[in-house]
């Protein structure tokens, strides 16, 4: 049995794609958009990146950064990462006691916090882990090196990421969970 | 292209590198043209985007670097290939695309073979040579993909090939000539129920053939939606797999300058060719050398349009839909039309 022939079906997609050509290079509404001059640069959906840049979205998960100060080398970061691309090395310092007279504090210290972005896979979960809320997605994106060990970031690189963070979004109204506020 | 065109007489060797420059020129332009226009920038506006913007002005002269970038790479040959043979393909391919043009006529004099009277005959004869190309390279390959694309891709053009000749033959049948030049001519100098300010181009006469020889046309190019050989998504790119570089290009300038030849095929044939109706100019005059290459033009890149239109807006055929379809649709159909054809002809 041979097919049945679906010719008005073919012409209307024709057609789609015709209506689409056409709307690419005369962008508006109407007969009249035929009038101007065809400006396919403003009828496509796309951008020219290095020309011209659209911002990501903020929850876009470009980079992350790290707040040191509330790092506690805790290392739940680099065990939970699938690659193995965090890098940490910490030591005890002692510090002086919170009240006078009390025992001297032991806390640590951050020597190194490295970033192998070669083989980040960017699922973040070391910033859903981290309980001090020392890792956040930043949307930054534009760190490509020529040279591979360059990706390798330190923690003074992902300190610099921290200004670019965005502020949380506001939940739907009626959730019970506090936005969280991220640290300056 | 004869000697006397411009009133200058040339020497033989001097006419014969004109002619090969000639040939060169009208198989690169319309190719270029196409990729370009159709292939880079229409397929590029109806998916919404500007593709390539850098290359030169809206990137015109994105092709010359492609070219470049093919130019560079190195060629490859699979260890277990049969070099000779594999080295060989996309050379054959090529060069059939050369001879279909030689056939066709570009003007009053501007023709390579002038006064070739199997004309279509052997058009459609060197135009099939291009499945031997495709099935060496296809077996030349040593590799499944290649095999399998290089099988699909033969078995296509030879069940296309028979909707195309039989749609051509009711051309013929109502030229009276297998002339391309007298096919010309009978078009210009037609008429339709006496009207004879368009002349009779046969796309009107011939609509039914018309269609099938574009099908069919579609089909030989491999161009979606009968892309099965190079089916990229289950056979990498079919019979051109294993091919890198210069053989590559080659391959892909066959591809788009075959659908260049087909165009003017289809051109000459169904609109007319290089003439306009005899009723809006004298066509002998030698003012049709200089413009009929520029009609000629006009009229391939109108039916080139209508094949990448094509091109880019069907999904593919199944292997068997595809068979389907040539067996028992278009040949069906084709053997009707060349005998209502011959039967109008008679009648009338």
């Amino acid at each position: 049995m041979p097919p049945k022939p679906k010719v008005p079906g073919l012409l209307k997609g024709m057609g789609v794609t015709f209506g689409e050509m056409t709307k690419t290079i005369w962008p508006g509404e109407g007969a009249k958009r035929f009038l101007q001059p065809p400006s396919p640069a403003k009828g496509a959906a796309t951008v020219q990146y290095p020309h011209e840049k659209e911002a990501p979205p903020p929850r876009a998960r470009g980079v992350i950064a790290l707040k040191e100060d509330n790092c506690t080398v805790c290392m739940l970061c680099a065990r939970s990462c699938p690659d193995w691309c965090i890098y940490i090395e910490g030591h005890k310092e002692k510090a002086p006691p919170r009240r006078p007279g009390g025992k001297e504090r032991t806390v640590s210290a951050l020597d190194r916090f490295d970033i192998d972005y070669a083989l980040c896979m960017y699922c973040g979960i070391c910033v859903e882990v981290c309980p001090f809320e020392a890792l956040f997605w930043s949307p930054e994106f534009e760190y490509s090196e020529p040279r591979i060990a360059d990706l390798l970031h330190d923690k003074e690189r992902l300190g610099e990421w921290m200004e670019t963070v965005p502020d949380f979004e506001a939940y739907e109204a009626g959730s019970a969970a506090k936005v969280k506020k991220v640290p300056r | 292209m004869s000697a006397s065109i411009l009133g200058i007489e040339l020497a033989y060797w001097q006419e014969t590198l004109l002619r090969s420059l000639g040939i060169l020129a009208v198989v690169l332009l319309p190719a270029g043209t196409f990729v370009y226009l159709f292939l880079f920038k229409m397929v590029s506006f109806m998916q919404s985007r500007l593709g390539p913007m850098e290359a030169g002005p809206f990137g015109s002269m994105q092709l010359l670097a492609e070219v470049g970038k093919f130019l560079q790479k190195e060629d490859i040959v699979p260890e277990r290939a049969d070099r000779k043979l594999f080295k060989l393909a996309p050379y054959l391919v090529v060069s059939t695309v050369l001879l279909v043009y030689l056939a066709v006529p570009f003007g009053p004099q501007m023709t390579f073979v002038t006064n070739f009277n199997g004309g279509i005959f052997y058009v459609l004869a060197v135009s099939s040579i291009s499945a031997l190309g495709v099935l060496l390279a296809g077996w030349s390959s040593a590799n499944k993909y290649s095999l399998i694309g290089g099988l699909r891709a033969a078995g296509q053009l030879i069940a296309y090939e028979l909707p195309m000749v039989l749609a051509v033959i009711g051309v013929v049948i109502q030229a009276g000539t297998l002339n391309m030049s007298g096919i010309v001519s009978a078009q210009a100098n037609g008429s339709i129920f006496g009207f004879d300010g368009l002349g009779n181009p046969y796309f009107f006469t011939q609509i039914i053939g018309f269609a099938i020889f574009m099908i069919a046309v579609q089909a030989e190019l491999g161009q979606t939606p009968f892309d099965m050989p190079i089916a990229e998504s289950e056979l990498v790119t079919g019979y051109i797999t294993e091919y890198s570089g210069l053989r590559f290009l080659l391959f892909f300038i066959g591809e788009f300058a075959s659908a260049g030849a087909f165009a003017a095929v289809a051109a000459t044939l169904f609109l007319g060719g290089w003439a306009v109706p005899s009723a809006w100019a004298d066509l002998d005059s030698a003012i049709f050398n200089l413009l009929g290459p520029l009609i000629m033009l006009t009229k391939m890149m109108i039916l080139g349009g209508l094949i990448f239109f094509i091109r880019f807006t069907f999904p593919r055929f199944r292997e068997d839909q595809l068979q389907r379809l040539a067996w028992t649709v278009l040949i069906p159909i084709s053997l009707a039309n060349i005998l209502v054809t011959t039967i109008l002809k008679v009648a009338f």
